[in-house]
């Protein structure tokens, strides 16, 4: 059984910390789909090609849009641009952050790291920082006091979560994290992740993110116009619904603390227009298992080992449609989860990471 | 005094890749260079205990299956975050058809 007796403490710091590592879901072993070492291999291998396509798409349609925005100033015309180049830096620049962040999206190094600090910027995230949380991430997968990136936790609030898709949220906490960053400080939590010998590059890189802002409002005041601010910021704002309304699902009210991601993370199949701002993150379960194959070599690993994970969702629809009711559960009874089931060509889960005992959740 | 032992035969390795030795309790990864050089190293990543041999080599780099660290296997040098400590090395010689490597 692995039933909580007490409401979860998401601290990195804290109770669910110190028993997360006492009972080795810390830094565990994880479940591994068997795939040959060869054919591994082969899509492990980078390549610059399909990145610098993508991100020479992704930067045209960037400053397409963002002329669009500036032309059309001030009439109706402008909305559609704004649409755009809203989820072009506010969405898809967090897939561009995120597999640039492993450095598997180009086999040039540099050109990973350039595209990174661009996305981590357009984020306002802290390179840095999340560079550690997200490695974190990977470590202890939906480890209750562990991992730094669980997006909606139990009790799920779901004013929280859909505030989400605002950005609102996300803005208040980013920004003045980064300010505070910049004069120096680190949270306990951010130390619990981040190595000492890393820390002052995270300060570092908090100051050159606050300088921009505080250049871009600078010229704004200059202008005396938005645009700058409408071009720069605020489309954390306007354009992030796209990534909260794909990352949620990555891991959304599936099983917490277990040690194989073929329960606590999700597969969906999407539109390729989703596909391309998201890179095609929406094999999720494929990534979390081999963090080192790239984006474009994703659905080549699906269609290899998905006899041996849960059907995918059929489409974002789907899946939400789903777990709607596990979070409505979930708010009178935080063990339950939606257990994903596995077709018979799958090799079983490991029972004593799914005994949870749910008959309280059907009372 | 290290001892010389043999890791594994030339061919059980190919080029531009990592298989992993284990001895005494310890494990150990052997690399063949697209060079056709070998390099043996610490088998286990400095960051967290990941099996190097299940990464990816590519030149001179090994990355980590985990969370993508990358050393120089030939020096050993850490190559940046998330990985910040350098991995230890080990003399490496072919006689007759088989790697040896001095631990």
């Amino acid at each position: 059984m692995t039933t909580m007796a007490k409401k979860r403490d998401y601290s990195l710091v804290g109770e669910s910390t110190r028993a997360a590592i006492e009972t080795g879901l810390a830094s565990a072993e994880w479940y591994h789909t068997d795939v040959p070492r060869k054919t591994m291999k082969e899509l492990m291998q980078r390549s610059d090609g399909p990145a610098i396509r993508d991100t020479v798409i992704w930067i045209v349609a960037i400053v397409g849009s963002a002329a669009g925005i500036v032309w059309f100033w001030g009439s109706w015309w402008m909305v559609p641009f704004l649409f755009v180049y809203g989820v072009l830096y506010g969405s898809s620049s967090d897939s561009r952050w995120h597999e640039c962040g492993h450095g598997t999206a180009f086999r040039t190094r540099w050109m990973s790291d350039v595209v990174y600090h661009i996305a981590s910027f357009m984020l306002m995230r802290n390179p840095v920082q999340w560079r550690w949380s997200h490695a974190r991430h990977h470590t202890d997968t939906i480890i209750v006091g562990r991992d730094a990136e669980i997006a909606v936790m139990r009790p799920p609030d779901l004013l929280k979560a859909a505030l989400a898709f605002t950005g609102i949220l996300d803005f208040r906490y980013s920004l003045p994290t980064l300010v505070r960053q910049a004069f120096g400080t680190l949270s306990d939590e951010e130390k619990s992740y981040i190595p000492e010998m890393e820390q002052h590059k995270a300060v570092v890189a908090a100051r050159w993110h606050v300088a921009i802002y505080v250049a871009t409002i600078a010229l704004a005041i200059a202008l005396r116009s938005w645009i700058p601010l409408v071009l720069i910021g605020l489309p954390r704002l306007y354009g992030t619904w796209h990534m909260v309304t794909t990352g949620l699902l990555q891991h959304i009210g599936l099983a917490d603390n277990v040690v194989d991601h073929r329960l606590n993370t999700r597969t969906v199949y999407m539109n390729p227009i989703s596909r391309f701002i998201y890179w095609n993150m929406n094999y999720h379960v494929e990534h979390h298992m081999f963090p080192m194959v790239p984006y474009h070599a994703l659905p080549r690993l699906h269609e290899l080992i998905k006899h041996d994970l849960p059907a995918p969702n059929p489409s974002m629809w789907h899946a939400y449609r789903e777990v709607w009711p596990v979070l409505l559960r979930q708010l009178k009874y935080e063990d339950y989860y939606l257990k994903r089931e596995l077709p018979p060509t799958a090799r079983p889960y490991r029972g004593e990471f799914h005994e949870v005992d749910m008959s309280a959740a059907a009372e | 005094m290290a001892d010389w032992v043999e890791a594994c035969a030339v061919d059980d390795v190919e080029e531009e890749d990592v298989i992993r030795f284990d001895r005494g309790g310890r494990s150990f990864a052997i690399y063949r260079s697209p060079d056709d050089e070998f390099f043996a190293t610490d088998g286990f990543c400095t960051h967290e205990k990941a099996h190097l041999a299940d990464g990816l080599v590519m030149d001179d780099i090994i990355e980590c299956p985990k969370h993508n660290g990358r050393f120089n296997y030939k020096t050993g040098q850490a190559k940046g975050a998330p990985v910040c400590v350098n991995l230890a090395t080990y003399p490496v010689k072919v006689e007759a058809g088989k790697v040896m490597i001095q631990i």
